[in-house]
């Protein structure tokens, strides 16, 4: 009797393992069928302008709504140049905090820095856009602009960067900001990686006679380069598609200028700005594809990001 | 000639210098802006804030059906990606493992996890609110949800994974089936943890304004009503912000001020329960 009732529940618990592994499983597609559909849905909804403009339609920078010319180069030059701004800012600033962290703090401050550095990332994005409009682009158009023109306008060869008015809004406004808000995602990544340099390493060269400053630069960045390289993309894919700080200081205009005092126009807040307002197929499409550009270039970065992180960890499981 | 011992010293006191700049380049932008934010946005405190509707140009109001807008959604939201999370992290850290579908799944979550959040909302608008025809409520929530459920797939993955296999090998020699391991033991030996992912999934949606643009729009009464187009306090300060009336201009600071503490302090207590895990663990 009682062996029968056991059998009975053992089967009970097989179908309910089952169950619950086939549970897991059907979420675990639905995530993927999620990025599926989410590429599929933006292909289907660019269809009529990629089949009314085709390929011209990347290096086309007209865009006129009215006459329904759309052309997508401004704003992706626009999303470019300012994550080539907040990257060369944002990189040797998140190397030396990262430095700092790791090898020079001491160890009871590390904890708070690190941090204070991690909150600057959880301020919201609208946040950077309001403080970037109303307060640091009067002080950059009154202050950091002027320099720059007496600085470096007269040069020949980059003169051409900094020409027109003081205005405080502009393509060089947005890449700073983007610059403080990619910094402490790769100077996050950048500790994490400093420190799983074996300390063997770094201890060998310090006992070679070598200063702080050679063990770094010789020793730990080499070791940890894919990791560096891995969290620079990943900078390099939050600066590319971010929308709110940029659309407040950008200035939302569709022009191509050399100078980067001017304003301009990237993907990201182009759509922002535009898109509830769009009406007619063609301008709803046209923003639709922007959004399918913009998406296809932040998969490969954060793709390629993801590859180099991935052979850190893989090379570090087989040396320890 | 300087000798090269001390040109070498000098090199590595000139680059250490560099980084302490840095770290106070880093620090000194956070502290503006925390300061900037609490001394605009003290001054709109007040308790109309909380009461009272948002005011058309010029005349005073709150920011009431945009806070309770805000709240509804990001409520709608965690309450649709937390278990959807949870079940597919679960799949990758106790079933999927090396399988191909785990792979897959752990690759496409960590695009998902850094994909540009207006892209989202352009998604949820093609999928949802074009069809539909209107903006509204659910298609906010829907679009936030779409974030919560990468970073709670992502923590719960990594939580679970920090659960020594002693544990489940004990559950199993005791002839616990596979299911009740899981629920019974390994997710409650890494529930502060999950409930960390959880809480960080929270604050990154509390303060996202671009999916919610094209989604939930916004509305200027209030209304609980899912199927309308939702007021909520991102989209509001976009707005506001960007206005020219003192009044609104004001609201907006006040809203940004509310929006960055509740951020802010949802990722230290975040922190603190992640600390309190892997102490654990």
């Amino acid at each position: 009797m009682s062996k029968i009732i056991s059998i009975a529940k053992l089967r009970k618990q097989q179908l309910l393992d089952q169950l619950f592994q086939k549970i897991t499983w059907f979420f675990t597609v639905l995530v993927l069928v999620l990025l599926i559909t989410l590429i599929g849905s933006l292909v289907v909804g660019g269809m009529p302008t990629i089949k009314a403009f085709g390929f011209g339609f990347l290096i086309s920078s007209e865009w006129n709504p009215v006459t329904e010319k759309f052309g997508a180069l401004v704003p992706i030059v626009g999303t470019l140049v300012t994550a080539i701004i907040a990257l060369s800012i944002g990189i040797p600033v998140s190397f030396g905090i990262a430095l700092f962290l790791t090898e020079l703090s001491p160890l009871w401050l590390r904890r708070p820095f690190g941090t204070a550095i991690e909150l600057l990332a959880g301020i919201p994005s609208i946040i950077y856009g309001m403080w970037g409009l109303f307060v640091f682009a009067p002080f950059f158009a009154s202050t950091v602009q002027p320099w720059l023109w007496d600085t470096f306008g007269e040069l020949s060869g980059i003169g051409f960067l900094f020409e027109g008015a003081f205005m405080g809004i502009g393509v060089l406004t947005a890449g700073i900001i983007l610059a403080i808000m990619v910094i402490p995602f790769i100077a996050a990544v950048m500790r994490d990686v400093f420190e799983i340099v074996p300390s063997m390493l770094k201890e060998s060269a310090y006992a070679f006679g070598a200063t702080t400053w050679e063990v770094i630069w010789n020793v730990v960045l080499p070791y940890a380069k894919t990791g560096v390289i891995g969290g620079i993309m990943l900078g390099l894919g939050r600066a590319l598609g971010e929308t709110m700080a940029v659309t407040f200081v950008i200035g939302n205009a569709h022009q191509l200028h050399a100078s980067l005092f001017m304003p301009g126009n990237s993907i990201a807040s182009a759509l922002a700005n535009e898109f509830a307002e769009a009406d007619g197929e063609l301008y709803t499409s046209a923003l639709i594809e922007l959004g399918l550009i913009l998406f296809f270039i932040t998969f490969v970065v954060l793709a390629c990001s993801k590859i180099l992180l991935l052979q850190l960890k893989k090379r570090e499981g087989a040396t320890t | 000639m300087i000798p090269i011992y001390t040109r070498r010293r000098m090199i590595n006191a000139m680059h250490l210098t560099f980084s302490i700049l840095a770290m106070i380049f880093g620090l000194f932008w956070l502290f503006w802006i925390l300061f900037i934010l609490i001394s605009k946005g003290l001054d709109g405190i007040s308790v109309a804030l909380f009461t009272e509707m948002t005011p058309a140009p010029g005349n005073t109001g709150g920011l009431l059906n945009a806070i309770i807008g805000s709240l509804m959604m990001v409520i709608l939201a965690t309450l649709i990606g937390t278990p959807v999370g949870i079940l597919a992290g679960t799949y990758l850290a106790e079933f999927g493992q090396h399988g191909w579908l785990a792979s897959a799944t752990r690759f496409i979550n960590d695009i998902l996890l850094s994909a540009p959040s207006i892209v989202i909302g352009l998604f949820v608008y093609t999928v949802y609110v074009a069809r539909v025809g209107h903006f509204s409520g659910w298609a906010g929530a829907l679009a936030l949800s779409m974030i919560v459920i990468p970073v709670v797939v992502r923590t719960t993955e990594d939580m679970l994974r920090l659960i020594p296999d002693s544990l489940r090998e004990a559950a199993a020699a005791l002839g616990a089936p596979p299911w009740k391991v899981v629920t019974l033991v390994t997710w409650r030996a890494s529930e502060v943890g999950i409930l960390t992912g959880v809480l960080l999934a929270i604050a990154r949606i509390s303060g996202e304004t671009a999916p919610l643009l094209f989604t939930a729009l916004n509305n200027q009464f209030w209304t609980i009503d899912m199927n309308q187009p939702m007021a909520n306090l991102p989209v509001v300060i976009f707005q506001f912000a960007m206005s020219p009336y003192e009044s609104w201009q004001e609201l907006a600071w006040a809203g940004a001020l509310l929006i960055t503490l509740s951020v802010l302090g949802l990722n230290i207590i975040a922190r603190f329960f992640l600390r309190k895990q892997t102490l654990l663990a």
